[in-house]
């Protein structure tokens, strides 16, 4: 299919650490389209920003890609070439990363560093690249854009870091961006402008984007897809809609329910019994079973992906909207 | 009433960016370039009561962190004055000094930033217990390991570093490393905005429980109405440097005074099924450069009339416990 855009195939990213191998990212699979949006959500700690690392090759020791294929336009990504993949990043795949002073350089003024970024994959004039700056930053709604770009990333507020970040993701109109927890400073008046950018780019350069976030409400109204992660796997996939309004995982159904919104003020919010476990211990089984409602012997074995709905895969043996 | 913890009277914080080499060329040359200023948090008056919970949003760049740091002592204020119970801060000396920097905490909106990347998270949450006597150095692995639970952190960890951990469970080191000084006062600057929802639960859960076992005072500051509306006694909503409108949590969300506040609520996001098309922002969004003059949200306003363009509409009660700033009120 040329219109994959790209494709992960049972990953799988380990730390190797002293107290043990660590499965962050243990059989990871999923696809995308040209212009397709996924949303990529699930717990703290549940192998999110590791998955992104991974298919950008950004994974450092003690941790490795153990097995797997991550195919970028047909290439194959894992074990290429650093040279390849400094060439792809930036300007084929970009990375809005969940933390942006990894992508600002703390002593570097905002302009040096974004016209740096143009010119590494491009020749322009000065003057031609400070412009693209400047209508860079009104994008992503950064107010006094020409006097923000002499500031220090220190200067700005945490949100407007943000910005910059994603401003810089959005320069090169890349075929894949990797967006880690983008606007989890920014209040819903920005975080709209930057949707708005950010869908009209998926619809017209069909720039595919795997968006990271925590917030379901974001999501819903962004994703044509959702995946959503626990303890370094994909527990469902589906269509979003889908997904939102019917949960079948029972983990994804806790997900849901603990959205302030879902409660009323005041009251203590509901929350997953339970602590996530401990990626160097999982327990036997799925890993959900100490915390879920449904389990039961059954879920001592390990569920796999599968097909429950048209369209729609889970990892439960006793999945909900299914009776 | 109790005698407010923090008191904050006209405090307003300018940061002025001197001009490059390349600017101070230019004006040899002719040009005017002058210093820039922005106004980040301008004649903010506050106070927190004790063990009130105090919710302060406003948009990104509104100066919230900036005030956050004035409140915790790490900004010096430009103008104005900040108590604590009663007291100047600016004028605490020695013991004094060091037990209010140690009574009021912050949680930065930041984790990487602030987490020191050579420490193990052991000593980054031990470290200050320990050295100001909280606890004895033999029970400080036992203290930790407790905290570390309380946060949802696995104390299994504990030997580990920084970078070893997830966005979220850094976020959490941070909180973990507040609380273990066993502080009065707490400012949470975005503190939970980097969690998932579940854990989002549970950390709030945590800072309801503490503020019964502890009576702390907290002063949360996030972006998001949704997630300060569960916890607040009472909510500020800042603009552009100002303080807006301040008001008891139900009464602002029964009915707002301000249309800023107006607007914030209209905009609470839900889970909806089905794709959104996203709307640009209307219009200029002002800056802290240069504010507009007058009331600073009249560019924006749907009810802007001549007078909002020229004069500051000054912060009145509305109602008993309330204060707006806009000239709407003085119409009726
Ligand atoms: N360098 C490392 N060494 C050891 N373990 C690591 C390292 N980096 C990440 N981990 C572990 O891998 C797991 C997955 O981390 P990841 O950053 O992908 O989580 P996440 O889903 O992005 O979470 P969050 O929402 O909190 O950002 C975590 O449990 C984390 O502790
Ligand atoms: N050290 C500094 N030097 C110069 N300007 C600063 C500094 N710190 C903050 N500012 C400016 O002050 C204004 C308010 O910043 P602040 O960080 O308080 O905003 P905020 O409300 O916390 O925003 P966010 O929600 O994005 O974190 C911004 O315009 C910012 O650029
Ligand atoms: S497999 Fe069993 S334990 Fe796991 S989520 Fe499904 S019902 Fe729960
Ligand atoms: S003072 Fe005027 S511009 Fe400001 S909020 Fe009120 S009506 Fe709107
Ligand atoms: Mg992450
Ligand atoms: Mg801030």
């Amino acid at each position: 299919m040329s219109d994959t855009v790209l494709s992960v195939e049972g990953l799988k990213t380990w730390f190797f650490t002293k107290a043990g191998t660590l499965k962050a990212v243990d059989g990871v699979s999923f696809s995308l389209a040209r212009g397709e949006i996924l949303g990529l959500v699930g717990e703290s700690g549940s192998g999110k920003s590791i998955t992104g690392f991974s298919i950008l090759g950004l994974v450092d020791a003690p941790g490795r890609i153990v097995e797997g294929s991550v195919r970028f336009k047909g290439e194959e990504l894992v074990g290429a070439g650093e040279e390849r993949l400094r060439a792809l990043r930036g300007r084929r795949i970009a990375m809005i990363f969940q933390d942006p002073m990894m992508t600002l350089n703390p002593v570097l003024r905002i302009d040096t560093q974004m016209i740096e970024a143009i010119r590494a994959h491009e020749t322009i004039d000065e003057r031609k690249a400070r412009e693209r700056c400047v209508e860079a930053l009104a994008k992503v709604g950064i107010p006094s854009p020409e006097e923000r770009l002499k500031s220090y990333p220190h200067q700005l507020s945490g949100g407007m870091r943000q910005r910059v970040a994603i401003a810089i993701a959005l320069l090169h109109s890349p075929d894949l961006i990797i967006a880690d927890e983008p606007t989890t400073a920014l209040d819903v008046t920005i975080q709209a402008q930057i949707l708005f950018e950010v869908q009209k780019l998926c619809a017209e350069t069909g720039t595919a984007l795997i968006w990271v976030t925590h917030d379901l409400a974001v999501v819903s109204g962004l994703a044509d897809r959702i995946a959503v992660m626990y303890a370094g796997r994909i527990v469902e996939q589906g269509p979003v809609g889908d997904v939102v309004q019917r949960p079948l995982h029972p983990y994804a159904r806790g997900l849901l329910d603990s959205v302030p919104s879902a409660n009323a003020r005041g009251e203590r919010l509901r929350q997953i019994p339970g602590m996530a476990p401990s990626l160097a211990a999982l327990p036997q089984g799925c890993p959900f079973r100490p915390r879920c409602p449904r389990a039961d012997d059954v879920c001592l074995a390990e569920p796999a992906e599968t097909e429950i709905l048209p369209g729609r895969t889970a990892r439960c043996f006793h999945p909900l909207e299914t009776a | 009433m109790s005698e407010p913890i923090i008191a904050l009277d006209n405090v307003s914080k300018r940061f002025t960016r001197q001009l490059d080499s390349a600017e101070r060329l230019a004006n040899m040359l002719g040009a005017k370039n002058r210093p820039v200023t922005v106004h980040a948090v301008d004649g903010v008056s506050l106070s927190v009561n004790d063990r009130e919970v105090v919710g302060l949003v406003g948009e990104s760049g509104c100066g919230k962190s900036t005030l956050g740091r004035v409140v915790a002592g790490i900004h010096a204020a430009s103008e104005g004055t900040v108590r604590f119970r009663g007291r100047e801060i600016g004028g605490l000396k020695g013991a004094q000094a060091r037990e209010a920097a140690l009574k009021i905490q912050m949680i930065f909106q930041d984790p990487f930033a602030c987490l020191n990347p050579r420490m193990r998270v052991n000593e980054i949450i031990g470290e200050a217990p320990a050295v100001h006597g909280l606890v004895r150095r033999g029970e400080r692995d036992g203290y930790v390991a407790e905290i570390m639970q309380k946060v949802g952190l696995d104390p299994s960890f504990a030997k580990r570093y920084p970078h070893q951990f997830s966005g979220g469970q850094r976020q959490r080191i941070g909180i973990a490393r507040a609380l273990a000084v066993k502080p009065d006062f707490l400012v949470c600057d975005e503190a939970i905005a980097a969690l998932d929802v579940s854990i989002q639960a549970q950390v709030i859960n945590l800072f309801m429980d503490l503020r019964e076992e502890f009576d702390l005072t907290y002063l949360f500051i996030s972006h998001d109405l949704g997630v300060v509306e569960h916890i607040s006694d009472r909510i500020v909503i800042m603009y552009l440097g100002r303080v807006v409108e301040s008001s008891p949590t139900d009464e602002l969300f029964k009915a707002p005074n301000h249309p800023y506040t107006q607007a914030l609520l209209a905009e609470v996001p839900r889970v909806t099924p089905g794709k959104r098309s996203f709307a640009a922002i209307k219009g200029e969004i002002p800056s802290p450069i240069d504010p507009p003059p007058g009331c600073h949200f009249h560019p924006r306003c749907p009810f802007a009339m001549p007078r909002c363009r020229t004069e500051r509409p000054a912060l009145k009660e509305i109602a008993p416990g309330r204060v707006s700033a806009c000239h709407l009120n003085d119409e009726a």
